[in-house]
């Protein structure tokens, strides 16, 4: 597999590499060399600049790598000695050990091919039992969460979250209002919002539940909904598709009379002022 | 028990298992004699081939298995949605490689080999048993020794290990490549073998009969 010649300043185009060995196995086909005969400096300065590549593009260039650049660079130097008696010619090549590696390697390389295509054939040849019941091979496409995932999600990251050994400031309330105008200028802006997400940078339990229960307002008052890609994935707040203008006087519909209780529920701490007006109105 | 008999017998049982049959399993179930039994499932892979069944009869992972035909995979997968085991990966299927020629093989050797640390490749492979720990090695350290297993076999098609291409033929054949860039053999010993990289024919054994007892 070897990239097209041509713009190799500009190409980047990095295949995985499962390690310095198999890097210097592409190297080696990419530019023709022959393995019983390579030209270390070239090797080297190839293998440096991808080494250099993989840093640019913040890939873990794991210790295997820095220590194959070093004992490339080993070789070199070993070949740029002089022989001490140029006559006889004791020395091993220095490049020997290598070589045998690079060969014993690529072996077990293409025998893994091999077995890549055994696996191939036999993945299209079934046994019994296969078959998912039909109650997990429903469709996947973005289901829609029940409230029961939504609180295990709240249970998972609440578990996680560390209930501080800090002095209570009794005056840190929050609101759930407050989070529900949060909330929903958050996702309109960021069009999808990770639901674990917006539990971890709670500060503490409480402000996690004021947070959970300002959204299921918001679920409620279908100003947002959530999705999950997969069974147990994680689950994502989206703004909910805007049905026309929508109007502001919400309170009037029959549809969001359990909404206006929690609303009341809710109020206990600092009453919004609008909230008050909106249900003042509807008694009165 | 008549031969018809018997391998309608053998046909319920293979039906009714998700895992390859030893042959000694099914002698031991059937009560018949170990020739009768391999007759009879010979003739049961004839037939089922003959008639163009659905399912079709293999030996791998040292049994009897019935599976479908490669011609209804794309059916089947629809039928299952994409709910499968995934593919091994590559680090995987590499450490596999060296697992099942260097057999029983420590982490260490692995690694040397490969060049890069091969634990979480290990785990993995272990955890979908496709190798399994054989006991300790006797160098310092007492490293384990892995192996491959049944399942191997069977997730990759194989009968046995005797199945894999062999490592000498690996050899021939990258010695073949590198014959074309140089002309000295590094495996000397192997330098018998045809050059030439043979095409991928399934049927070149003379004719084998199935029934070969393992």
């Amino acid at each position: 597999m070897s990239t097209p010649p041509g713009r190799p300043s500009v190409e980047i185009k990095l295949e995985k590499f499962e390690g310095p060995l198999d890097l210097l196995l592409h190297l080696i086909s990419r530019d023709e060399i022959d393995i019983y005969d390579i030209p270390i400096s070239h090797i080297t300065q190839q293998f440096l600049r991808y080494l250099e590549m993989m840093r640019l593009l913040d890939l873990e260039v794991s210790g295997e790598f820095l220590v194959m650049a070093a004992s490339l660079m080993r070789i070199k130097a070993r070949l740029l000695l002089p022989q001490p008696t140029p006559g006889e010619e004791d020395e091993p090549d220095p490049r020997e050990e290598l070589v045998q590696r690079l060969l014993e390697y690529r072996q077990y390389k293409e025998a893994a091919e091999g077995l890549r295509e055994r696996e191939e054939k036999r993945r299209d040849r079934f046994e019994r039992g296969q078959v998912p019941d039909e109650s997990e091979a429903g469709p996947l496409p973005l289901a829609s969460v029940s409230l029961f995932a939504l609180l295990d999600a709240l249970d998972r990251v609440l578990s996680r979250l560390p209930e501080r050994n800090v002095l209570e400031m009794t005056g840190e309330a929050y609101d759930i209002e407050d989070k529900m105008g949060l909330l929903l200028q958050r996702a309109r802006r960021a069009g999808r919002l990770s639901f674990t997400l917006l539990l971890e940078e709670c500060r503490s339990r409480i402000e996690a539940i004021v947070t959970l229960l300002a959204l299921l307002e918001l679920l409620k008052m279908t100003r947002l909904r959530v999705e999950q890609d997969t069974p147990f994935g994680e689950i994502w707040v989206e703004p909910a598709p805007d049905p026309g203008s929508e109007p502001e006087a919400a309170g009037a519909e029959p549809g969001e009379t359990p909404t206006e209780a929690t609303r009341s529920r809710v109020r206990r701490k600092r009453p919004a002022a609008g909230a008050t007006e909106e249900t003042g109105d509807a008694n009165g | 028990m008549p031969t018809d008999e018997l391998q309608t017998l053998l046909e319920a049982l293979l039906f009714a298992s998700d895992s390859p049959l030893s042959l000694s399993l099914l002698v031991e179930t059937t009560g018949a004699e170990p020739i009768a039994v391999a007759a009879a499932l010979e003739a049961l892979r004839e037939s089922l081939d003959r008639d163009d069944r659905g399912v079709q009869l293999e030996e791998m992972g040292g049994g009897w298995i019935l599976v479908t035909r490669e011609k209804h995979a794309p059916f089947i997968k629809k039928l299952l949605q994409g709910k499968r085991k995934s593919r091994l990966s590559r680090a995987s299927l590499e450490t596999l490689a060296i697992v099942a020629y260097k057999q029983p093989v420590t982490r260490p050797e692995i690694e040397s080999i490969r060049g890069v640390d091969s634990g979480s490749a290990l785990a993995t492979l272990l955890e979908r048993e496709m190798i399994t720990i054989r006991g300790r090695s006797d160098v310092v350290g007492r490293p384990l020794l892995y192996g491959t297993t049944v399942e191997f076999l069977s997730y990759f098609g194989l009968r046995d290990l005797k199945d894999l291409p062999r490592p000498e033929e690996l050899k021939a054949i990258l010695q073949a490549r590198e014959a074309e860039v140089e002309a000295e053999p590094l495996f000397p010993e192997m330098a018998l073998r045809p050059a030439a990289e043979p095409p991928p024919a399934p049927s070149e054994e003379p004719a084998e009969t199935g029934g070969e007892s393992r």
